[in-house]
C-alpha cells in the first residue's frame, strides 16, 4: 500500500504559485529524496504535505485517507512528522524539554524509554539535556530536531534540509541517525540540495525543478541520468 | 509612625495583586503578542461576582473567611469563562491579522465587559461587603493587617503554582514551546489553539483572584476599577519585561512599593515650606502653617506612568527581558 500518494499538487506561497504540478508517492517504508535547486518549491511541497501550507488544488493522501486541510499538530497524531527546514529548535527550552514536546501528541507509557533511546543515538544530547536549545551549536541542533521528531515515533517523516549549515562530521552523524530509523522502518521524504547525499542515502529520488517534478527513478539511476549529473552532482557532460 | 516602613507593607500588598493581574498580560503578549487590554475587566468581573456572592451569604452565619472563599470560588470559573470567551470569539478569529486589529478589538472587548458590568451591577460605586473583621499587628514602628498578609500569602502561594505549571507541566512546557515558535509547537502535535486559549484561561483565573483582593483590601467596587488597575498592571509587565513571567511578578511589586512609597512621601517632598526663604510672603505663609503642599498623595496613580515612562525610555525591554522590539 502507498502510505502517502500526492496528486496534481498546487501550493501558492507568497503570492506566487510554488508549486505548479506535483505527484509523488511512497510505499510503507520506502526512503525518498526530493532534490532540486533553491526555490524549485521542495520545502513548500513538504510544508503542503505536512499541512503548514495550505494546497491550492490537487491531493495529498496518506494512510489511505485525505488529508487536505487537515492541520499540522492532527497529522502528527497520526505518525505524519516533518523536521523543518533550519531546525526550529524551541530556544528557551532545555534539549529534555525538547525532545519530550517530541513526544507531545503520545498518550503511550513509552516516552521514557523513547528519551533514552535518544540519548543512546546521540550521546550529545544526553551531556547536554539540561542545557537551553538556544545554546547548542547547529548541528547539536539538528541532532536534536531529528531526535524530537522521532519521540513522535513517526510513521512518515519529512526531513527539510537536515545538512543545511553543518560541518561535514556532524552530517555524517545526523545522517547515520535518519539511515537508523529508516531501517527501523520509518518512511522517509528526505529533501535536500546536496544532492549527491540524498542520492547515495536514498533508494528513490524526485527531481523538482520550477514548480513541477522533472524527473523520477531509483536513486541509482538518476546519479547515472546526464541531466542529473550536470544540473546537480557538478559533472559536465 | 514609621512611614518608610509603612508604605513598604501597603506596597508590598498591592504589588502582589498587581504583580498577579501583570502576570495575565505577559503570559498573553507572550504566547501571542497581543496586548490584552481587556484584561482588565477581568479583574473587574472578578470583583463583581465575589461581591454578589459574599453580599448574598454575608447573613447567612457562615465563618467570614468561607464566605470570601466562596466568592472567590464563583468568581474564578466565571472569569475563566470570560477569558476563554473572549479569546474564542474576539482574539481567535483574528490570528494573523495586521497586529493593530486585536488592539483595537481589546479596547473594543474592554468598553463591552464595563458596560456589561454597568448593566448588571449599576453606576455606583458599590461597598464591598467587609465581612472580615481587620486585626491590626503592630511591625517594628509600623502595622501590618491580617487581610494585608492574607493577599500577600496568597498572591505568593498562586505565583508559586503558576510556576509549577508553566515549569514542570506538560500543558506549561507547551505553552512555552508555542510562545517560542508557533509554527513548529503545530509541528510537534501541539493544539496550538488550545494552549492559547488555556492562556487566556490561567491568566483570567489570577485576575478574578486578584479582583477579590483588590474589591477586599479597598473596600469598594465600581465596573470602570478594572481600567485603571489594568493600565497599571500593564506597566508593572513593561517594567518586569513584557513577555517574562518572573518579570511580571518582579514589575508588579516595583510598583507597588514605588507608587505606595511615592504617595507617602510626595507630600512632604514637594512641600513648598521647604523653600520658605525664597519670598517673604511665603515665608508669612508658612509660619502659620508649614504645609504648603503641591501634590498630595491623591497623586498616587501618577507613579505607575512615570514608571512606565521612564522604562521606555530607559530599558524598553524592562528589567528581565532580552528581546528588544523584535517583531514589533
Amino acid at each position: 500500500m502507498k502510505l502517502l500518494e500526492v496528486s496534481r499538487l498546487k501550493v501558492n506561497y507568497g503570492g506566487i504559485r510554488a508549486v505548479k504540478e506535483v505527484d509523488l508517492e511512497l510505499a510503507e517504508g520506502e526512503f525518498a529524496c526530493l532534490i532540486g535547486a533553491n526555490g524549485a518549491g521542495k520545502t513548500t511541497t513538504l510544508k503542503a504535505i505536512c499541512g503548514v501550507l495550505p494546497a491550492a488544488g490537487g491531493t495529498v493522501r496518506y494512510a489511505g485517507e485525505s488529508i487536505g486541510g487537515t492541520p499540522a499538530f492532527a497529522l502528527v497524531r497520526k505518525g505524519l512528522v516533518m523536521v523543518p527546514e533550519g531546525r526550529g529548535i524551541f530556544p528557551q527550552l532545555t534539549v529534555e524539554e525538547n525532545l519530550r514536546m517530541g513526544a507531545y501528541a503520545r498518550a503511550d507509557a513509552g516516552v521514557a524509554g523513547d528519551l533514552e533511546r535518544m540519548y543512546a543515538l546521540f550521546p550529545r544530547l544526553r551531556e547536554r539535556r539540561g542545557q537551553t536549545g538556544g545554546t547548542l551549536s547547529g548541528g547539536e541542533q539538528q541532532m536534536l530536531a531529528i531526535g524530537r521528531a522521532l519521540m513522535g515515533r513517526p510513521r512518515l517523516l519529512l526531513l527539510d534540509e537536515p545538512s543545511m549549515g553543518l560541518a561535514p562530521i556532524m552530517v555524517e552523524k545526523v545522517f547515520e541517525a535518519v539511515r537508523s530509523a529508516s531501517r527501523a522502518g520509518v518512511t522517509i521524504l528526505l529533501v535536500e540540495q546536496n544532492a549527491r547525499l540524498a542520492l547515495s542515502l536514498a533508494a528513490r529520488g524526485y527531481v523538482m525543478e520550477s514548480g513541477a517534478i522533472t524527473i523520477s527513478g531509483d536513486t541509482a539511476s538518476l546519479a547515472a541520468d546526464p541531466r542529473v549529473r550536470a544540473a546537480y552532482l557538478g559533472e559536465g557532460e | 509612625m514609621d512611614i518608610f516602613l509603612q508604605q513598604l507593607i501597603n506596597g508590598l500588598t498591592l504589588g502582589s495583586i498587581y504583580a498577579m493581574v501583570a502576570l495575565g498580560y505577559t503570559m498573553v503578549y507572550g504566547i501571542i503578542q497581543l496586548i490584552n487590554f481587556a484584561h482588565g475587566e477581568v479583574v473587574m468581573i472578578g470583583a463583581m461576582i465575589a461581591l454578589s456572592v459574599i453580599a448574598a451569604l454575608a447573613k447567612s452565619g457562615l465563618h467570614p473567611v468561607l464566605v470570601v472563599a466562596i466568592g472567590t470560588a464563583c468568581a474564578v470559573p466565571v472569569c475563566m469563562a470570560v477569558g476563554y470567551v473572549m479569546e474564542r470569539v474576539a482574539y481567535r478569529p483574528l490570528r494573523g491579522a495586521p497586529r493593530l486589529a486585536p488592539l483595537i478589538t481589546a479596547i473594543g472587548i474592554s468598553i463591552v465587559l464595563q458596560h456589561l458590568a454597568l448593566m448588571i451591577w449599576s453606576r455606583n460605586n458599590l461597598a464591598f461587603p467587609q465581612i472580615i473583621r481587620t486585626e491590626t499587628y503592630p511591625i517594628g514602628g509600623a502595622t501590618i493587617t491580617n487581610v494585608q498578609i492574607a493577599i500577600v500569602l496568597i498572591a505568593l502561594a498562586m505565583m508559586a503554582g503558576l510556576a509549577l505549571i508553566v515549569y514542570r507541566t506538560r500543558l506549561g512546557t507547551a505553552m512555552r514551546a508555542t510562545a517560542q515558535n508557533l509554527q513548529v509547537a503545530g509541528l510537534m502535535g501541539i493544539d496550538i489553539n488550545r494552549i492559547i486559549a488555556a492562556t487566556f484561561v490561567i491568566g483570567a483565573a489570577l485576575a478574578a483572584v486578584a479582583g477579590v483582593m483588590v474589591g477586599t483590601y479597598y473596600g469598594i467596587a465600581h465596573y470602570t476599577m478594572g481600567s485603571l488597575l489594568g493600565l497599571k498592571a500593564f506597566s508593572a509587565a513593561v517594567l518586569g519585561g513584557i513577555g517574562n513571567l518572573p518579570g511580571a511578578a518582579l514589575g508588579g511589586v516595583l510598583l507597588g512599593v514605588v507608587e505606595a512609597l511615592g504617595a507617602g512621601y510626595i507630600g512632604d517632598i514637594t512641600n513648598l515650606c521647604h523653600f520658605a526663604g525664597v519670598s517673604e510672603a511665603l515665608e508669612r505663609r508658612c509660619s502659620e502653617d508649614p504645609h504648603l503642599v503641591l501634590f498630595g498623595s491623591n497623586y498616587q496613580d501618577v507613579f505607575a506612568f512615570l514608571v512606565l515612562i521612564a522604562v521606555l525610555v530607559l530599558r524598553p525591554s524592562g528589567l528581565l527581558g532580552e528581546r528588544v522590539g523584535d517583531r514589533a
